[in-house]
């Protein structure tokens, strides 16, 4: 009960974090989740990797010929070392407002629902409409028809798992 | 002007750049708050699903100790077993079927009573009352229920057990999924897509009882079509058309509470309508309907020749294993152990063992596990409560020795190739509570050999063989209210939106039309006219689960403390979070991701360990607190559904009264079945001390509701709010 913290203690806890994230999309109960799920389970343990990177970590996790599985053998040792090499880190929450002032060119405090469907559907690494239509409905303020940033992002910042 | 310009799109370049920038920072915010909430969504279904499963195990420990009390147990007061036996047992009318349609037209309906007096045959008119009268919360008098059920049950026993519809003769059929009680449902898919009729067929595919309070409603509308238009109106049997599952799933208590005087009389009545209600359908000889789903011994043609009526219960296998089990019991020692293991009961053969399946393969396993034996402490390496498991016995297996007694001593004996009965006894519990997985193979619920888990190799073979193309199951709730899986060739459709929680998934039908290609329709009911996102969505369905689980860690307080403190030997109240995930899990024996729940649920020290004793935190009892001991009290939580199905189904006359005697009897049965080590004398003085009147009868009702717990962060946001 001493030292908590030794390094063993530590891979352990990462690694039952690991396998809880793991089980919580393994249905069939066998150790495999749908490849299609690694980018939630990866992103629910914390990191913020761009897609880019996520379709990375996917093609090395999968096997030779892809199944459409990824068993749980080959992920803990993949998540394992990205979660003690912290890579992936999360953004700062600060900057996230930042961004959507950058955006807002106008400085009115609030974005239409089309100019920011635009910048998130066109630039970077764009949105699907699936995703842009979910984001709005969480977003848009149903009376006044825009969306308050600032409201949004203390929505989306808010970690009620502590 | 050339500086300027260049300038000035310089600047638009810059700002371009960063606008890009700040856009792919928000998409990686967003996905990772998606992802984060899909974790959420999927544990809180995990949740939910894990407790109705360990409800099911329940049900199969209620069933096991009535089955125990049946077989061991002579008279209890004059309300022994053929009170029992009345509710499990087939029974045989004495009456005659025209003695009994005279005995209910004889029934006197008060003036005083306003609702719909139907008149049969039916009509029209018939259906608009009652449709009318249900809206207003009215209540059918119980002598209109019964004549209902009577009349459905001729109907009924005419048809075969599996019906063949066309679509050229219907044109669209609609597929209606699980209903669970839940008119508003039912009454907004007539609304979107209009009542029965000639023009309208309709096929509901089971499940129309239990969970929701208005079972008898949707059953009564139901059953009215049916007799209306008994060519264009189908319905296929569930697991929950099954009286043993009613009395846990509120039912039968929805039913005494509604009819004082005939209850009773609905419910034996019931048994049979249930048991003769077809087990499936078959869309112009390429869609089959089924409630549950199909295994690898499910055979369309041997279905057909099956005595469906014969199958009153899942939970009650048929006579010839029972009385192999008796046999056993003898020689069955009572190991009885603290902490909280199945019960042995008489009538599981493998209770013990719980088969460790590698889903690769592909053969049926119904010869599940090894030598069993009666005697083996059930120890669960890992339950398996995301998927549905059917708490139905198993049959025993070919390679399993039967002991029969023979003279003084027991003599081993191959059992004999199951009879037919059992077959079609099997065949009847795969259609009702099968699932589909993904992955192949047939694997039976690890419990035992009753319902399992198909994979596509499953499905295509069956509709291969039977020249089918799809099939349509209930069964599972799904978010959307429907999914598809196995390339397409199965459907999930499911009809009780809010089904866990307000919010939680929406409901929805299929309709199907001569070419046979599916359309969903989808719905929710909602007291709320504003549409919650999913974000409110989540967090109430997650509030919901959080607070059941919470309920559970209550009710096993004195096993997890005294399972916590064997880590904190050095007693500082505090333990690591994976000792604590791992007592959690033993303990509980849910098989949930406590790494993942335990910030929701206990809190950590500035040491960064768990401070286990906060779990129980929230949750107290209720106002006023019982005069017992928190050990009793807790027992007493943790078994009350139980109990008071027991109570109800000793009180005869729904007084809501049972003697003392009763009480104490009763309790001591269920305590010793379950190995739970309770004091007597406590039992007794807290009996004494809830009558009230002292005139030697409990209201059990008054006495369960002590033992109603608080989660006191409610009472708090409420008290705020």
């Amino acid at each position: 009960m001493a030292d908590k913290y030794t390094a063993e203690n530590i891979l352990t806890d990462t690694q039952k974090r690991i396998s809880n994230a793991f089980d919580v999309f393994d249905h069939e109960n066998n150790k495999t989740v749908d490849v299609r799920e690694i980018g939630t389970i990866i992103r629910s343990l914390g990191c913020f990797p761009s897609e880019a990177e996520l379709h990375d970590i996917i093609a090395e996790l999968e096997e030779e010929e892809p199944t459409g599985f990824v068993c749980y053998e080959k992920f803990l040792p993949a998540m394992t070392k990205i979660l003690l090499e912290r890579k992936f880190r999360p953004i700062k929450e600060d900057l996230l407002l930042q961004a959507f002032e950058v955006l807002d060119q106008q400085k009115k405090g609030h974005l239409e629902p089309g100019e920011l469907s635009r910048y998130l559907t066109q630039e970077g690494e764009p949105f699907t409409q699936e995703e842009m239509d979910e984001m709005l409905s969480a977003a848009v303020d149903p009376d006044k028809n825009v969306i308050f940033y600032k409201d949004f992002v203390s929505m989306m910042t808010y970690d009620d798992t502590r | 002007m050339g500086c300027g310009t260049s300038i000035a799109v310089e600047n638009q370049t810059l700002l371009s750049e960063t606008a890009i920038k700040a856009a792919i920072l928000i998409q990686r915010w967003y996905r990772r708050y998606c992802a984060r909430l899909e974790m959420r969504r999927r544990y809180t279904w995990n949740i939910f699903q894990s407790i109705e499963y360990a409800g099911e195990q329940d049900q199969l420990q209620l069933s096991s100790f009535f089955s125990f009390m049946l077989d061991n147990f002579t008279q209890m007061n004059g309300n022994g077993p053929d009170l029992i036996s009345q509710l499990l047992d087939p029974v045989v009318d004495p009456l005659s079927e025209e003695v009994r349609q005279l005995k209910f037209e004889q029934i006197v309906v008060p003036e005083s009573y306003i609702g719909p007096r139907l008149s049969f045959p039916l009509s029209v008119t018939d259906t608009n009352a009652l449709l009318s009268a249900f809206k207003e919360e009215q209540t059918l008098h119980g002598k209109y229920v019964l004549q209902l059920l009577y009349e459905t049950k001729k109907l009924l026993k005419q048809m075969p057990n599996v019906i063949y519809l066309s679509t050229s003769y219907a044109k669209e059929i609609t597929i209606c999924g699980d209903l669970h009680g839940r008119l508003d449902d039912l009454l907004l898919i007539f609304y979107k897509n209009g009542l029965p009729s000639p023009e309208n067929s309709y096929i509901f595919n089971g499940d129309f009882v239990d969970r929701g309070k208005k079972s008898t409603e949707i059953l009564i509308i139901l059953f009215s079509f049916l007799l209306l238009y008994p060519d264009h109106m189908h319905l296929n049997r569930g697991n929950h058309e099954d009286h043993i599952m009613n009395l846990r799933y509120g039912f039968t208590r929805e039913i005494m509470q509604k009819y004082k005087t005939h209850g009773r009389e609905i419910l034996q009545l019931l048994q049979d309508v249930f048991s003769l209600l077809p087990l499936a359908t078959v869309i112009d000889n390429k869609v089959l309907i089924v409630h549950g789903g199909i295994s690898d011994k499910t055979d369309l043609d041997f279905l057909g020749t099956v005595e469906r009526h014969k199958v009153k219960s899942a939970l009650r296998m048929p006579k010839r294993t029972i009385d192999h089990l008796k046999v056993q019991s003898c020689s069955r020692s009572s190991s009885r152990h603290s902490n909280r293991s199945r019960p042995h009961s008489p009538r599981s053969l493998s209770h013990g063992r719980r088969k460790n399946y590698s889903s690769r393969s592909s053969s049926s396993s119904s010869s599940s596990s090894s030598s069993s034996s009666i005697c083996s402490p059930q120890i669960s390496a890992r339950n398996t409560p995301r998927h549905r498991h059917p708490a139905s016995p198993r049959l025993p297996s070919p390679t399993d020795m039967l002991q029969v007694p023979f003279l003084d001593s027991f003599v081993s004996l191959e059992p004999p190739e199951p009879p037919r009965e059992e077959l079609e006894w099997q065949q009847v519990v795969d259609l009702l509570w099968s699932d589909p997985k993904t992955q192949n193979g047939c694997i039976p619920n690890s419990f035992r050999g009753g319902g399992c888990y198909f994979g596509p190799d499953v499905t295509q073979e069956l509709l291969q063989k039977h020249g089918l193309c799809l099939l349509i199951r209930s069964h599972e709730c799904k978010q959307e209210g429907y999914e598809l899986c196995h390339d397409g060739q199965v459907i999930t459709i499911f009809s009780a939106s809010n089904y866990y929680e307000e919010g939680s998934n929406r409901g929805a039908y299929v309709k199907l039309g001569p070419e046979l290609v599916p359309r969903f329709f989808q719905y929710q009911v909602s007291r709320s006219t504003r549409k919650l996102t999913l974000h409110q969505r989540v967090r109430v369905a997650e509030g919901s689960a959080l607070r059941a689980l919470k309920e559970k860690l209550y009710a096993h307080r004195s096993e997890l403390m005294a399972a916590f403190q064997l880590y904190d030997i050095d007693n500082t109240g505090r333990i690591s979070s994976n000792e604590w995930a791992q007592v959690v899990e033993s303990v509980l024996r849910l098989d949930l991701p406590w790494r993942t729940l335990r910030p929701r649920l206990a809190r950590l020290s500035t040491d960064g360990n768990v401070e286990y004793e906060s779990c129980f935190d929230d949750i107290s009892l209720g106002d006023p607190v019982p005069p017992v001991s928190p050990n009793l009290a807790e027992t007493l939580y943790r078994y009350r559904t139980d109990l008071e199905i027991i109570f109800n189904i000793i009180d005869k006359d729904h007084s809501g009264q049972i003697s003392i005697e009763e009480f104490r009897q009763t309790w001591k049965l269920f305590s010793s079945h379950l190995g739970v080590a309770v004091n007597d004398q406590s039992v007794d003085d807290m009996a004494r001390s809830i009558d009230f009147n002292k005139d030697g009868n409990i209201d059990f009702n008054e006495f369960l509701e002590a033992f109603r717990v608080v989660h006191k962060l409610d009472v708090k946001e409420k008290q705020q709010g």
